[in-house]
């Protein structure tokens, strides 16, 4: 139920005194309340529950993150040599 | 997807898996307390790329799951009326009540119908003015906003046939309850992502110093789902008790202020019964009474009712993590996700529907 997905806002406007913007989810585009995201723009991705943009995604976060992980995933294929040197080493 | 693929990368899942193997000396639990968690796990098998010494357990986090049988009967009980429009999520449908379901009265003639946003059910509202709209809206603080913001529109557009009849739920009471206990097993949360991204972090610094429990703000997607992990073994290996956010992304410590705010301005916090656990103090959220001629119980006069829930359930000690779904003795024989005996097995994000779905075989075997 708390599913929400990014999307990235293609246009901004006003429907019944609501912000809304025309966001892009994977090439399906949808209509979505930008109300509770104030600072959003065009070209900003959005996480979209029930219509509702909930959060602007923190592109400099989101890019630190996954290269933190991708280093730590390319560690897994360093994993068998060490183990094989720990194992090696063990008496 | 941008944001989706990256954080399904099998190749960074084996290296964190990897990684709490190395770093795990002792047994664990941990909880998600997301529905959509419990979802991901199961669905890419990530309890089963663990260490034995990390047990996960399922926590409450399903808001169609914990509606209460009453408000489902209610619901039920509008939808009969000639004069009204039924509208909410499409989970909500197929949860059956004491005695019947949603979909049953849509069978039967009732006008139900199904929205995936709540300005879906204000657009049905205004184009049907000699129908009474009643939207059974439901959800944790993720969702609340959306919902407040439907019953705002409605006040300020006048729309006098617009309705709510609401079963709002609140995390942090529901860990609460959990962490007082005196049979809590649990020494580690998953907190919810999207709540998180609504409410901010703060509040569950509370948590983590009233209780000294790590809490690890997590996100939705498998990587997401292992580092959050790993974050909690770090801890539980160091005993430390923080509150860490991996779901940086879209988690702040504060959250977002424009949705706390409509909150407030249209919901107050009530005293919530939860199904399969019971009555919350103070975790739920209803109608202030500004707004109350858009409150369906009080408009329609419904009148206080009290429905048991079925003995052979033990879905309390399941929300609980007491109890895996496996062990119960109607799991997939008299309780299955068509026929449902409790809260866990309603929803597809309940953690007896997702172990029905991923491990049934293994369970039966």
């Amino acid at each position: 139920m708390c599913l929400a997905i990014p999307g990235k806002v293609l246009e901004i406007s006003e429907s019944k005194g609501l912000r809304t913007g025309r966001v892009n989810f994977g090439g399906i585009v949808s209509h979505t309340c930008l109300d509770y995201v104030p600072g959003v723009e065009v070209g900003d991705y959005v996480i979209v529950h029930v219509g509702f943009a909930i959060s602007k995604v923190d592109r400099a976060e989101a890019e630190r993150t996954y290269q933190a992980l991708e280093s730590m995933g390319l560690l897994q294929d360093e994993l068998p040599a060490a183990m094989t040197e720990d194992l090696e080493k063990s008496p | 997807m941008k944001y989706i693929d990256e954080y399904r990368d099998e190749r960074i899942a084996h290296g964190l898996a990897a990684e709490i193997r190395r770093v795990v000396t002792r047994p664990c639990v941990l909880m998600e307390i997301c529905g959509g968690q419990t979802h991901t796990i199961m669905h890419y098998g990530l309890d089963e790329l663990l260490p034995r010494e990390v047990e996960l357990v399922h926590g409450p986090g399903c808001p169609v799951c914990v509606t209460p049988l009453e408000t489902i009967d209610k619901a039920i009980e509008l939808a009969m009326r000639p004069d009204v429009t039924l509208v909410s999520y499409g989970d909500m449908l197929r949860v059956p009540g004491s005695s019947s379901d949603l979909f049953r009265a849509k069978a039967n003639g009732s006008d139900v119908r199904v929205v995936y946003s709540p300005l879906e059910a204000l657009k049905i509202a205004r184009s049907n003015p000699n129908r009474k709209v009643i939207f059974l809206a439901i959800g944790f603080e993720t969702t609340a906003p959306a919902n407040a913001t439907a019953v705002w529109q409605a006040h300020r557009e006048g729309l006098s046939n617009f309705y709510m009849l609401a079963s709002h739920v609140l995390v942090p009471p529901a860990i609460r309850l959990l962490l007082r206990s005196s049979d809590n097993r649990v020494q580690g949360f998953i907190a919810p992502g999207h709540v998180c991204t609504v409410m901010g972090c703060q509040q569950y610094e509370e948590l983590v110093s009233e209780f000294q429990v790590p809490i690890v703000v997590g996100g939705f997607e498998p990587v997401d789902l292992l580092e959050a992990i790993l974050m909690l073994v770090r801890q539980l290996e160091q005993e430390h008790a923080k509150l860490e956010n991996q779901y940086v992304r879209s988690v702040t410590r504060l959250g977002n202020v424009p949705a706390q705010e409509m909150l407030e301005k249209v919901f107050e916090v009530a005293d919530q019964k939860w199904r399969g656990i019971g009555l919350i103090p103070l975790s739920g959220l209803r109608l202030r009474p500004e707004f109350s001629e858009h409150d369906a119980e009080r408009v329609f006069g419904m009148a206080e009712i009290h429905v048991e829930e079925p003995a052979e359930c033990i879905s309390a000690l399941v929300l609980k993590g007491l109890k895996k779904p496996t062990v119960c003795s109607a799991f997939a024989t008299r309780c299955t996700p068509e026929s449902p005996l409790g809260a866990p097995m309603v929803s597809a994000e309940g953690a007896c529907a997702a172990y029905y779905r991923y491990r049934r075989h293994k369970a039966l075997a």
